[in-house]
């Protein structure tokens, strides 16, 4: 909310000054968002008046104009504004006069013409950030006046951020009174009476629908002149409130809204037929508003109506036809309470927000409505005449707020706040508020609560109260005691941060993506998952959930590819979001993606590629974390988005960690990725299942190592040799590695020689060269059978 | 005699003068072998008398010590020399670059949720993550916020349908610990968070960190203490922090926090707004079935890039999920 210093200080004048209000406002809870000067810095402009507008001799858009500033001179000044004309009363910088910018005024010649001044435009004196002419003063301005004390400049706009529960907050009278609390100084409340009845017409109105309207008040007034100007002291109020001038009976509703938070419609009594129905809208109603967009009313909106149409939005916005125009002759006002349930929400589902609907759906003061109307009727009968008729008031008081009495205890207010207070501290600081203190006992209250602070209903709402006014920073501050129970720490999970630790070890680097993706990209790389879309997303390529961390990954790699980068490792730690059926799995995957050399660039490096047998080397780094690698086993894959004859599927016993492979080349193509692409994805529960080490003696036998190698059709999977030897050499067996494979001279071009080293030892005994012959004669007896294997000489 | 002692002393000079191992050796096998000059010396002894034998014996022994004795330094002298040479031969380039995988990094925001966590581990807070595509109950309803309620429209919510969006802050993982345990509760929740707003200075996923103590007797004291002393924790300073009254549904009393951040050229203290807070505002303990008299409790929720940006002077919030390699590589 904006609102004029001048204006606070005329219902409450502490001597501080603005920067110290602007603080005491922000340390109480609400938050100045900015303060801005009402004009520019500017001297020597005072009111003058255009007795004469000539054609200038030399420029057709040029006006020569006699500027009298009350004396006997005039001055002759050459103006190109489109409005300068006879008896305009404009803001006049004489010679000498230092606008904003510090520019100086000084006598010039203009196409040959002297000029002594300059007439102003609102933007030329910082009052407006851009203006299309002169700024025009009132008619009975009083010529000669300084501009600044004419228009009482010397002002700042305050412009406060009230959190949604400072509803009472939203008027001058509201934040007058926090100031007062705060400064301990009484407020200079506007003298409201009510307005005496000049005729019994009365405009009558039926509620229909009580829980969303629970107080109507309502006032006709006969015979108003809407044609008359209104006052410029109320128009500046409300320009430095953020509001235009509309017309006088906008302008007072508007008025008594920021002066004291009730919002009040002015409707034109001649468009109205029979009477006023408050009503919720039939379904499909139609209404044209204020603004001139017709809107389409659902059954939950609550409307006013008359007794063929309806008129307004309720509390949100008026009707085209209905409202004030400048043909209205009598005026019915209307000061009603709505309930914020019927009104929250409902503007923005119509794309609007007014100063009404803001003040509604946060709350209005329950018992503000006939003191607004008399505040109002009053100004309008001031401004533009009129005959007020009597006050009516429908009401439903079943379905108003009560009026609330909370109970307060001392010792809970100590308790929470941590903090030593005295009960007669706290009546004193409640008090204050304009709550009534009743006391049932010693430190124990029940606290009546003014109806304008309907934000308070509990107990610790009143604690806040006084924490708020004792000043939070003055509230102790002390290390919190605390039960010192220790947490498990389980020895067999992996950490995601080793795993993490881990890649950047191996040159990777972690990236953060969004969890939503196009759907374009998404259903290029994982064509047969059906992703959740966003009912509202952002923009068309943030529609999907990922279903997998790849395309983001991809994404951000092929980035990196248009920079100049060539090497890049990249990965990401997240969740993904695979709907099944009517549930949604999370689950947190571990995912990368590779491209380029294998080793960093050097002077002794090779010029390799990273490759397959990289990739799997750094999943089983990963795996190799948690001491259970013989649990895992890769298996070949064929996967969408994966090259079909390099990818692998990882499981641990029969669950599917992930895979991993190489990018299909024609995916790379699509993504317009330049380079052979490695990835792997991987899901985080299951990778972070690790075993606590369980020591084995170490034998102290001798070992033997015995190598062969065989040559197999270039079909066959190391994996199955590997595990043929593995089970023949059993328990003696203990180590096995895999160190050559060979392709080409000297073998059957379908066949391909692999070498394997056996590590033999017994645990309690030297083995003797019969056994491992003999073991390695069945070893090899076994691949012969199995995969028609020749052993290499 | 005369003949000994000009025989050692010409092999005691060619001892000395040989340039290598090789050389060297021939002039032990040259005197000292067996048929050295030396050792051929020896013979003679048997044509001298009885008398003149003992002492002839001793000179040429004598000789043979003083010549081996020279031969042996002689030769250790050759063998240093010749290993410094080998070393100087072997010396490198120990300033060319060593052969390894260059580090990878961390990435910012990961670095600063730990660091956190690991502030906040320290006095007994233990991590609790929950899932990102939420219910409404968890998000909004069991926090406070129903749905008239006017915090909602802050909130900016990504929606699935009517009951599942995106969360908008990690507060839901406070209520799905709460609804699973009874206090005393120390808990810190980090992770995305989403709202549907994008500009300069939003982006429609960020992090969060949450925390939450529950127990018996827990004040806004202890409150401002936690707050105050994490944040010189993590910035590594004393700076000054202030406490604002503010305003969520699911505190009260509620703060926002400021930190000390440079001064105006007046020598006014600059305020930079940080983080919010608040005690556990009692409808949040109904909604999880905590007895909201017998305890009480405090939360706090802070924005990670936020902190990561002050931290490390990132200065556009979008750099942190462009995952730009010349980004992402300052954060070793």
């Amino acid at each position: 909310m904006k609102f004029s210093e001048h204006w606070l200080r005329e219902w409450v004048n502490p001597k501080v000054d603005t920067h110290t209000i602007v603080e005491q406002l922000t340390m109480a809870g609400l938050e100045v968002d900015g303060t801005e000067a009402v004009a520019g810095q500017f001297t020597g402009v005072v009111v003058g008046e255009i007795i004469a507008a000539d054609q200038h001799p030399n420029a057709d858009k040029l006006k020569l104009c006699q500027v009298s500033v009350g004396g006997e001179i005039t001055f002759q000044v050459v103006c190109g504004a489109p409005n300068a004309r006879v008896g305009l009363k404009a803001p006049f910088a004489q010679i000498n006069a230092i606008l904003p910018g510090n520019f100086k005024i000084r006598k010039a010649k203009l196409r040959g013409v002297e000029s002594f001044g300059m007439l102003c435009a609102e933007a030329e004196l910082g009052m407006a950030d851009q203006s299309d002419g002169l700024m025009e003063l009132p008619s009975d301005a009083p010529v000669g006046e300084d501009l600044r004390k004419y228009l009482n400049l010397d002002d700042t706009i305050i412009d406060v951020d009230l959190t949604p529960n400072r509803a009472d907050c939203l008027s001058i009278a509201g934040i007058a009174r926090e100031v007062g609390i705060i400064n301990r100084q009484a407020v200079n409340a506007v003298e409201v009476s009510p307005v005496s009845a000049t005729h019994e017409e009365i405009f009558p109105v039926e509620i229909k629908a009580p829980k969303g309207c629970p107080n109507y008040v309502g006032r006709v007034i006969r015979d108003v002149n809407v044609s008359v100007e209104t006052p410029l002291w109320m128009q500046e109020k409300l320009r430095r409130a953020g509001q235009r001038s509309i017309d006088p009976i906008v302008d007072i509703t508007n008025y008594v809204m920021l002066e004291i938070g009730q919002p009040l419609h002015g409707f034109d009594l001649e468009q109205l037929a029979g009477g006023i129905v408050v009503r919720m809208a039939e379904e499909g109603e139609k209404l044209t508003l204020l603004d001139g967009q017709t809107i389409t009313l659902s059954s939950d909106v609550l409307v006013i109506a008359d007794q063929s149409k309806p008129l307004a939005f309720a509390g949100v916005m008026g009707g085209e036809h209905s409202g004030v125009s400048s043909n209205t002759r009598h005026v019915f006002l209307e000061s009603a309470y709505f309930n914020p349930i019927f009104i929250a929400g409902k503007a923005r589902q119509y794309g609007l927000h007014t100063e009404s609907s803001h003040r509604f759906e946060r709350g209005v003061d329950f018992q503000l409505q006939r003191k607004a109307i008399e505040r109002a009727t009053k100004l309008i009968l001031s401004i533009c005449g009129g005959q007020p008729g009597p006050v009516t008031n429908q009401s439903d008081p079943e379905q108003l707020p009560d009026t609330i009495a909370v109970k307060l205890r001392a010792s809970r207010v100590r308790s929470l706040l941590g903090l030593e207070i005295s009960n007669q501290e706290i009546a004193e600081l409640l008090g204050g508020l304009g709550m009534v203190m009743e006391t049932v006992k010693e430190g124990a209250w029940v606290v009546g609560i003014p109806s304008y602070r309907f934000d308070i209903r509990l107990e610790v709402d009143l604690i806040e109260e006084i924490a708020r006014l004792y000043g939070y920073n003055n509230l102790p501050s002390t290390s919190p005691m605390a039960h010192v129970a220790m947490t498990g720490l389980p020895e067999d999970k992996v950490t995601l941060r080793q795993l993490r630790r881990l890649l950047v070890a191996q040159g990777y680097r972690e990236a953060i993506n969004y969890s939503f993706i196009s759907p374009e990209l998404q259903k290029l790389v994982e064509p047969e998952v059906e992703p959740l879309s966003l009912a509202n997303p952002i923009s068309a390529d943030m529609g999907v959930m990922r279903t997998s961390l790849l395309p983001g990954l991809l994404k951000a790699l092929s980035y990196n590819l248009n920079r100049q980068q060539s090497r890049i490792r990249l990965f990401e730690v997240g969740q993904v979001f695979l709907p099944k059926g009517d549930t949604l799995q999370q689950p947190q995957m571990l995912a990368g993606v590779v491209c380029g050399l294998r080793n960093p660039e050097n002077w002794t490096s090779s010029s390799d590629k990273f490759d397959f047998y990289d990739c799997k080397g750094v999943v089983e780094q990963l795996i190799a974390l948690g001491g259970k690698v013989d649990q895992f086993e890769f298996r070949r894959e064929v996967r969408q988005g994966f090259h079909p004859g390099q990818c692998a599927a990882l499981f641990l016993k029969d669950e599917c960690v992930g895979y991993l492979g190489r990018l299909h080349p024609q995916l790379q193509k699509q993504l317009d990725i330049p380079e052979v692409v490695y990835q792997f994805e991987l899901q985080l529960d299951l990778l972070t299942q690790g075993s606590v080490a369980s020591f084995q003696e170490i034998s102290k036998f001798p070992g033997v190592r015995r190598d062969i190698a065989v040559v197999v059709d270039q079909k066959v999977d190391a994996a199955d040799l590997m595990k043929i030897v593995e089970f023949e050499a059993g328990e003696l067996l203990k180590d096995l590695k895999l160190f050559d494979v060979y392709i080409g001279k000297g073998i059957d071009p379908n066949r391909k020689s692999v070498a394997m080293g056996l590590t033999l030892q017994h645990p309690s005994r030297t083995l003797n060269e019969d056994e491992v012959h003999d073991l390695m004669t069945r070893v090899t007896q076994k691949l012969e059978e199995r995969f028609n294997a020749i052993l290499r000489k | 005699m005369n003949n000994l002692e000009s025989l050692l002393a010409s092999a005691l000079e060619e001892t000395a003068t040989a340039e290598n191992i090789q050389s060297l050796d021939q002039v032990r096998v040259k005197y000292l072998g067996k048929k050295g000059e030396i050792t051929q010396f020896l013979k003679t002894l048997g044509a001298l008398s009885a008398d003149e034998r003992p002492a002839m014996g001793a000179k040429i022994n004598e000789a043979k010590t003083q010549l081996q004795a020279a031969l042996n330094d002689h030769r250790e002298k050759l063998q240093l020399a010749q290993l410094e040479a080998q070393l100087a031969a072997e010396s490198i380039d120990v300033t060319l670059p060593g052969r390894i995988e260059s580090l990878g990094s961390i990435h910012p925001v990961t670095k600063t949720i730990e660091r956190i966590e690991d502030i906040f581990q320290k006095i007994g807070f233990s991590v609790a993550e929950g899932p990102e595509v939420e219910d409404d109950y968890h998000n909004f309803e069991a926090l406070n916020i129903p749905s008239h309620h006017p915090a909602r429209a802050m909130h900016d919510t990504f929606y699935f349908n009517a009951h599942t969006l995106l969360r908008t802050h990690t507060s839901p993982v406070q209520v799905r610990t709460m609804e699973q345990s009874q206090p005393p509760i120390r808990i810190i929740c980090p992770g995305k968070v989403y709202r549907c707003d994008s500009d300069q200075t939003h982006t429609p996923m960020f992090h969060q960190v949450e925390g939450l103590l529950v127990d018996e007797n827990v004040s806004f004291a202890d409150l401002k203490s936690t707050i105050i002393d994490f944040l010189r924790a993590f910035f590594g300073r004393d700076l000054q922090v202030r406490f604002r009254p503010s305003y969520f549904p699911f505190t009260e009393p509620s703060a926002e926090v400021d930190i000390e951040w440079g001064r105006d050229s007046d020598g006014k203290v600059r305020w930079l707004e940080i983080m919010g807070c608040g005690m556990v505002h009692p409808k949040v303990f109904d909604y999880s079935n905590i007895d909201s008299e017998k305890y009480t409790g405090y939360a706090f929720g802070l924005g990670v890039e936020r902190m990561a940006m002050l931290r490390y002077g990132v200065q556009d919030l979008r750099q942190f999920f462009e995952n730009d390699v010349r980004f992402l590589e300052q954060f070793n």
